[in-house]
């Protein structure tokens, strides 16, 4: 998506150019945990883990784990970012 | 009270203390009732114990709470910490279907369930990542507020109304049905009378003190919510496997189920058709289906407005963002133990049902079956003699129980597995506890969003803008009541399965609601009339399509060039030529029993995904229309710089 530029200051710029570049690791993330995976879950059955099949594990349990885990370090690294360009809250 | 802002300081430091005195002396009153228990006291009086504690503690929280200012009536003052909120968020999001439906969907559809468990966590990210903290930094009430700001004044709030109505109003209406089935089993009510008795507590949590007593009250009940789904799965896993962990000793149950699922062919008491191997995919869904379910429920998470209303009543951006993770962290604690609870009882019903002689049915069946929810040879498992003679009444019939002589409803597998498993009945009173904090927390998080709608956006923004506070208060309340009625009237109809109610709630709010606020927030170029044309085209495809394929699916295949949805292997659903050519098929409002209803569409997508024909549509015109119009505003561009920067004030700024 273009975003027109006029009136932001050069600071805001930078400050949603990083932004936007953490959105989009994020989302490649949550695109990964949320569906690419699960496509080899026939695969990854064979794989058995305590009793577990490996792709029923991870729609049960494993990226269920990763989306909590990306979620704190999502607020961890926005947080630097704000910081970084001096926009966080005090 | 002239003394809030004080106590309220007080109130905020010790919060910690308060709800740790609290779930100790819950968990205390849950051992009293097992001392009563073992004292003879009958089950009857502790069910009703349970239900009438806990509904009064919420009352008290809820009349505590009560309020007459405006900011703590619509968004608790903006002071909920972002632990505190993402709890209130967990119990505001884990309703009926997930406490009681989730489970017992996984029980049926195995692997293919999973759909839901992925679809309602890994939704968080997008509210986190797109939508939640700009929404928060811009300093709405509503997220209509969010919509008229944004693109151009009412004509935007009212679509955005009513995309939300649409949305929660058939989200509630699962809630109090969910509400009604605990009711009617543990206080032997009739279920139309429990419907209304569960709405009565629903009222009184949030009719005074708006979303101040919403969230306190939400708190408590995911506390209660928590406690109950985790305690009977634990006891199991102990007293099967030695480990109190069910999460990790549920894989040796999945083995186990395996290994059992190949003797059930063997003895010939399930056939290759009728057994679907619990850890094999795509076998309920197609597999287009599974991913399609999966994303429309994501991206619906973070279109609709009662969840993302939650985030508007944090501190600051900051917050907003921490909340987040700590409501899904909250989620999680349950959704990654549903799986477990369909395992154990998958096993217990392999095992101790499937394959016992007919005349040894467990008593514990009895209740259930007299509700219509369990059946054993196509009638209810209401007394051992209806089963005996149901039976025999098959032809050739072995006098034992085979896997497609039993059916049991979706709903009952949580509510019945301490009885499964013999566990005392104090643990299914606190069961049931749970599974109406559940549906009675996310109901009033519904109601409360689309009465504030109501009262906020159409009232006071549309009608009457100098409206005093007292007025817009009171037009709040007395349309909460008038919704949360209508809402009960239509759940008392028994309208459906709970989980497809559901599904089209998220479908919708998803269609109507994502590509505005994604491209409201992210795209400065996106215009008045791109957003009108996206949510109107968007949502009017997406309920479009749903209403056709559930409740006019002749005209769709006749008109709209639709065909029969296909089974995972490949084979449609119904035989086309045959079903249009009976005289039934060009009915209108069928039933659900219809051969054509909710069997037919486009691209085989189930009407469950509705929103995923809808949002691409919205997405396109936002773009196309907006490109064809002038850029928005200078100002309205500074504006959204102002939402993308946590610091400084709120956009929008409400008077008192």
């Amino acid at each position: 998506m273009s975003t027109t530029t006029k009136g932001t200051s050069a600071n805001d710029q930078a400050h949603w150019r990083k932004t936007t570049k953490l959105m989009w690791t994020h989302l490649a993330i949550w695109f990964f945990f949320g569906y690419v995976i699960h496509f080899f879950a026939p695969a990854l059955n064979k794989i058995v883990i305590l009793g577990f099949p490996l792709g029923f594990y991870m729609a049960a349990q494993g990226s269920l784990i990763a989306f909590v885990v990306q979620l704190f370090l999502f607020a961890k690294q926005q947080d630097k970012i704000d910081r970084e360009f001096g926009v966080a809250e005090d | 009270m002239a003394t809030q802002t004080s106590n309220d300081g007080s109130f905020l430091q010790n919060l910690g203390k308060i709800y740790g005195l609290y779930t100790g002396g819950f968990l205390a009153f849950v051992v009293l009732l097992a001392i009563l228990e073992q004292m003879g006291v009958p089950n009857r009086v502790l069910g009703y114990l349970f239900v009438f504690f806990t509904i009064a503690v919420y009352a008290i929280i809820g009349v505590l709470s009560r309020t007459a200012q405006v900011s703590e009536y619509y968004v608790a003052g903006r002071k909920v910490p972002a632990l505190y909120n993402g709890m209130a968020t967990g119990a505001d999001w884990m309703s009926a279907a997930s406490f009681v439906g989730m489970a017992g969907t996984l029980f049926l559809l195995g692997y293919d369930g999973l759909a839901w468990v992925l679809g309602w966590t890994g939704g968080y990210v997008l509210v986190s990542v797109l939508v939640g903290p700009y929404l928060r930094k811009f300093g709405a009430y509503t997220v209509p507020d969010f919509m008229s700001f944004r693109f151009g004044g009412n004509f935007a709030r009212f679509l955005a109304v009513i995309v939300l109505v649409c949305c929660s109003f058939t989200y509630v209406t699962a809630q109090i049905f969910g509400t009604g089935i605990i009711a009617s089993r543990f206080l032997g009510m009739q279920f139309e009378v429990a419907v209304f008795v569960g709405l009565a507590g629903i009222l009184l949590c949030s009719m005074l003190g708006g979303m101040r007593a919403v969230t306190w009250t939400q708190i408590a009940q995911y506390i209660v919510l928590i406690v109950a789904y985790l305690t009977p799965i634990i006891i199991l896993s102990t007293k099967k496997y030695g480990i109190p962990i069910p999460e990790l000793t549920y894989g040796q149950a999945i083995a186990d189920i395996t290994a059992r699922e190949q003797q059930l062919l063997k003895d010939g008491l399930a056939t290759a058709a009728n057994l679907k191997p619990h850890i094999q995919p795509w076998l309920n869904y197609t597999q287009l289906n599974f991913f399609a379910i999966i994303l429309c429920m994501m991206v619906g998470t973070a279109s609709l407005p009662h969840i993302l209303m939650r985030y508007f009543t944090t501190p600051s951006v900051r917050e907003a963002r921490q909340s987040v993770a700590w409501s899904l962290f909250f989620i999680f604690l349950l959704y990654f133990s549903a799986p477990a609870y369909a395992a154990f009882s998958k096993l217990e019903v392999y095992t101790n049902i499937i394959g016992r002689s007919v005349t040894d049915i467990r008593p514990w069946m009895f209740t259930w079956g007299e509700l219509g929810l369990i059946q054993v040879c196509g009638k209810n498992a209401a007394t051992l003699d209806a089963i005996v003679a149901a039976c025999k009444a098959i032809a050739g019939h072995p006098g034992v129980v085979r896997l497609q002589d039993f059916a049991i409803n979706t709903d009952v597998i949580v509510l019945s597995t301490p009885e499964i498993a013999g566990l005392p009945y104090v643990v299914s009173g606190l069961v049931a506890a749970g599974g109406l904090a559940a549906a009675l927390s996310t109901a009033d998080g519904l109601l409360l969003a689309i009465a504030n709608a109501l009262s906020h956006d159409i009232y006071y923004k549309m009608i009457d803008p100098n409206a005093p506070t007292v007025k817009r208060l009171t037009v709040a309340r007395i349309l909460l009541v008038v919704v949360a009625v209508a809402a009960a009237a239509t759940a008392a109809t028994r309208p459906a399965d709970i989980l497809a109610m559901v599904g089209w709630a998220f479908s919708l709010a998803m269609a109507g609601n994502f590509p505005a606020l994604v491209m409201g927030i992210w795209w400065k170029r996106a215009t008045t009339a791109g957003a009108i044309a996206g949510i109107i085209g968007g949502f009017g495809i997406a309920i479009l399509y749903l209403v056709v394929t559930r409740y006019f699916p002749g005209f769709g295949v006749a008109y709209l060039g639709m065909s029969s949805l296909t089974t995972p292997t490949g084979a449609p659903l119904v035989d086309l030529a045959k079903a249009m050519a009976a005289p039934n098929a060009m009915d209108t409002f069928v039933g659900a029993a219809h051969p054509l209803a909710s069997k037919v569409g486009w691209f085989g997508i189930t009407n469950i995904a509705a929103g995923l024909i809808g949002m691409p549509v919205g997405f396109a015109l936002i773009y196309i229309v907006s490109l064809m119009g002038k850029e928005p505003s200078k100002e309205m561009q500074a504006f959204i710089d102002e939402i993308r920067k946590p610091r400084g004030r709120t956009v929008l700024q409400e008077k008192d």
